[in-house]
């Protein structure tokens, strides 16, 4: 699946690119996110404005992409399409991630 | 083309749809099924809800129903009504534990990062999308039924 990633400051930005994060790919995601975060950034952004659908295999990758990155690093997550935002609110993930409407907004947001 | 080509008209817009138990085959079967329920009327305000759950009821049967065995086909029958939509789900795979559904309780995130669940979310999701839920095991099948009632308000 593709996964690219910029860093500024303490904070990287991983975007997916990739329409649907499911089943078929949750495993792939997890452990390419797992390469990608080796970088030690405190803060990580996932930006989901390209996905158009996630499930709950996906949502537990995205859980478990969190936990790898242990203590003291924090993952939000950005531009999540209201079918994203749905899974996550139905779960009461929401209440576990920072979710932000837009990179910009997940940017120039504090990193706590 | 004539009868043929009607023929074939119907079998690409068709609310049925048989696919192989696989990740990858019921990724791309949920897809179509989503897209032709929103192009046959389904109202846009229960298309997300009806395509989460739906996703979440077939890879169920791919990674319960099918565990340890070879896949056969899934079949979703769709009939979508004025005011509703009933999709029935069939499978050849083992039956659901004690013949019935999960609950679906949701496992608590006031937790600390560690402890979060990384599954178990989509009983949950099919439970509180769908307006009704039936299962049954009939000759060897699994059948899940799953109902959608749209709510004008919604």
């Amino acid at each position: 699946m593709g996964l690219s990633s910029s860093t500024t400051g303490n904070t990287q930005v991983i975007s997916v690119h990739s329409d649907r994060i499911d089943a078929a790919m949750a495993i792939q995601f997890k452990e390419d996110m797992r390469a990608q975060t080796q970088t030690g950034a405190a803060r990580v952004v996932l930006d989901l404005s390209a996905v158009e659908f996630i499930d709950s295999s996906g949502l537990g990758a995205i859980v478990a992409s969190m936990k790898q990155l242990g203590d003291g690093r924090r993952l939000d997550l950005a531009g999540l399409h209201p079918i994203v935002e749905k899974v996550f609110r139905l779960t009461r993930m929401d209440t576990v991630f920072r979710l932000f409407a837009s990179l910009d907004d997940a940017m120039t947001a504090s990193a706590d | 083309m004539g009868v043929d080509g009607v023929a074939t008209d119907r079998q690409n817009d068709s609310l049925d749809l048989s696919f192989p138990a696989t990740e990858a085959e019921a990724s791309k079967g949920i897809a179509t099924l989503s897209a032709r329920l929103a192009a046959q009327g389904l109202p846009s305000c229960k298309s997300d809800d009806v395509k989460i759950a739906l996703a979440e009821a077939i890879n169920n049967v791919v990674k319960h129903a099918y565990a340890g065995i070879a896949p056969t086909n899934i079949r979703v029958d769709c009939c979508l009504f004025k005011d509703q939509l009933v999709i029935r789900i069939t499978d050849t795979g083992k039956p659901m534990p004690d013949l019935q559904p999960p609950k679906g309780i949701p496992a608590s995130v006031d937790t600390s990062v560690q402890e979060l669940p990384e599954g178990g979310f989509g009983w949950i999701l099919i439970h509180r999308l769908a307006s009704e839920i039936h299962y049954e095991r009939r000759d060897g099948s699994n059948l899940l039924l799953l109902r959608f009632e749209f709510d004008d308000a919604s």
